[in-house]
């Protein structure tokens, strides 16, 4: 990403001038420091999640649930009702509450160990019963909190601290595309794969996230999940920027971007 | 009405909003009457994939202030055990009813009390603990659900009523009706959407130093409340009992027929039956080590209440155990020969 700016603009500005605001915080998004490492994807995510909900103007019936990763902390974040739960099980905790709720706005926010390692059988199940929930599933190939092991979407040949040569696929198996397994099931309404990586691909994954939610707010049936290549610089070993060089040159090539259903 | 299927009715009865279970035997007759009856009521029933995930809808229900509850037989209650510490710590009340089978491992099905260390003792991670009720009767059974969702609602934490096989399979006539409840409290902090109020966080993660110890203390306040308040103990004929026969559930009703042929024979035996087998009546049975000379303690098991019983009588009195494990049921003849032998050493 790179800007310009016309020399000629630059003026401070002095009383009189109309001043016109073009980006500012969404409310939903709390006015706080961040505890996320420079560079790492969860703030834009939130960021999405917040203006999808204030869009749609859905916050005061809206419910988050919190995974166990870096991102349990989300509730801090957002300002919304949140709740945090055992790693991998928020599509069942999501369940019970979208059940004795319907008329509530339940969103699950997942990391790629929560929901593709330990709650590979809660995300298939909540899909399959065609639960109306919405889920954002962060994908930045490594767990993040324990230390940067492998998680099951780590790419062939990545170093993680528990594939000190790169992941091999005689000894590790492959990554898995679990928005593509999912895609298949009659359950899921919609599932999506944005990546973090460049504006064009964000205002994507926002149009995305917000489409996640608007299903739910509408009554869609079925399970709405946007799948979003997420970068962690502290643990693929790499500065930001050339974090998100990485995420569209190797990890689109294993999760291809675009609309799954 | 069979065990399982007049518990279900209570629970429903009770204000259960959602239930939400994995088949598993033998209480499956549980998740088919709810299948039917809640879906009738205009309320939940979901057949989860695992216990696991029965467990954390029950877990997702509770957050949101909703009355749920689950069921299974003990292997599976083995896997809802993170989620039992998760709803401890996130202080969430919940209905969990184990209607134990023979163990360890996949077992039998035949009945059991072998999961009595893990109910009583938490059973998942962390300190913390359960209320658990061990009732002897369909009817008690029946009785014992609205006062499980009540507790569960009045201390926030969860509610484990520990039946057994032949209690869930066995008919007997039961009076179903509305009871006077507790006045509870409402329930502020739950997950309603942040409507006119702060936002509402439901956690069990606290990493401030100091944070995380001062909320097991205020954990293990609230379990002394519980101690304090909730005890519910049975005793017959502790006036002049030489023996005393300590056994509960389904047990109990079997040391019952022991006891009564023992005093036709002219011994002196009496029985207590703790119903709260968590908070355990320890007690009742101190007081009465005092004033008998000695303790039976009879179990579906290779002996763990046996335990419980021996920390409260320290010592004063002896106390001896008579068990049948793996879906084994002691007969009341076999309880019988036992108190024989106690009681008439000398003779054999």
């Amino acid at each position: 990403m790179r800007f310009w700016i016309k020399s000629d603009n630059l003026r401070c500005l002095q009383k009189g001038d109309k001043v016109k605001t073009v980006f500012k915080r969404t409310p939903t998004l709390k006015d706080c420091p961040t505890h996320y490492c420079p560079g790492c994807g969860h703030g834009i995510a939130h960021r999405l999640i917040a203006e999808a909900i204030d869009e749609l103007g859905i916050r005061e019936r809206t419910i988050g649930i919190a995974p166990v990763g870096c991102s349990v902390l989300a509730y801090n974040y957002l300002d919304v009702d949140m709740v945090e739960v055992a790693h991998g099980r928020a599509p069942a905790v999501a369940t019970g509450m979208k059940r004795t709720n319907p008329d509530k706005i339940i969103f699950s926010y997942q990391g790629d160990g929560d929901l593709a390692a330990i709650g590979t059988a809660e995300i298939i199940h909540a899909t399959h019963r065609a639960e109306q929930i919405t889920v954002i599933f962060i994908n930045n190939a490594v767990f993040g909190m324990t230390g940067g092991q492998m998680a099951p979407t780590t790419v062939l040949g990545q170093v993680t601290a528990t594939t000190q040569q790169g992941r091999d696929a005689r000894s590790e198996g492959y990554p898995l595309q679990i928005s593509e397994l999912l895609a298949v099931l009659p359950g899921a309404a919609y599932v999506e794969r944005c990546a973090l990586s460049s504006v064009p691909h964000i205002r994507q994954a926002k149009k995305a996230v917000k489409r996640a939610f608007e299903l739910q707010a509408t009554g869609a049936t079925g399970l709405a999940l946007v799948e979003l290549l997420s970068p962690c610089p502290t643990y693929w070993h790499m500065t930001p920027a050339k974090a998100m060089e990485w995420i569209e040159t190797e990890m689109t090539r294993v999760f291809p971007l675009g609309c799954l259903k | 009405m069979c065990g399982n299927e007049a518990l279900a009715e209570a629970a429903i009865i009770a204000g259960c909003d959602a239930y939400f279970g994995y088949p598993i035997t033998p209480q499956n007759e549980i998740t088919a009457y709810m299948s039917k009856r809640m879906p009738e009521e205009g309320r939940v029933f979901v057949q989860s994939e695992s216990e696991l995930a029965a467990i954390n809808m029950v877990y997702g229900a509770a957050t949101t202030g909703k009355r749920a509850m689950t069921s299974s037989s003990s292997p599976g209650i083995s896997l809802m055990q993170e989620g039992m510490s998760y709803l401890a710590g996130a202080e969430l009340p919940a209905v969990v009813v184990n209607v134990m089978r023979g163990g360890p491992g996949l077992g039998n099905i035949a009945p059991s009390q072998g999961d009595y260390f893990q109910a009583t003792r938490g059973g998942g991670h962390g300190d913390y603990r359960t209320v658990v009720l061990g009732p002897w009767s369909v009817q008690e059974l029946v009785d014992c659900m609205p006062l499980a969702f009540d507790l569960a609602d009045w201390y926030r934490m969860t509610v484990v009523v520990l039946a057994d096989g032949i209690l869930g399979q066995m008919m007997e006539p039961v009076v179903l009706q509305e009871k006077a409840r507790r006045k509870l409290p409402s329930k502020e902090w739950a997950l309603t959407g942040a409507k006119g109020r702060p936002q509402n966080i439901v956690r069990s993660l606290w990493l401030q130093e100091g944070v995380l110890e001062q909320l097991n203390y205020k954990l293990q306040a609230k379990y002394r409340q519980v101690q304090k308040n909730e005890i519910i103990c049975e005793q017959y004929a502790v006036e002049d009992a030489e023996i005393m026969v300590v056994a509960y559930g389904i047990a109990a009703r079997i040391v019952r027929g022991a006891v009564n042929k023992a005093r036709q024979e002219g011994i002196k035996a009496g029985w207590i039956r703790p119903v709260t087998l968590w908070p355990f009546p320890a007690e009742q049975i101190s007081k009465a080590a005092d004033e008998f000379r000695m303790f039976l303690v009879v179990e579906m098991s290779c002996g763990q209440m046996v335990e419980d019983v021996k920390l409260a009588v320290t010592g004063k009195v002896p106390v001896v155990f008579y068990g049948r494990p793996g879906g084994g049921v002691p007969t009341v003849d076999e309880i019988l020969d036992k108190i024989r032998q106690l009681t008439m050493p000398a003779k054999r």
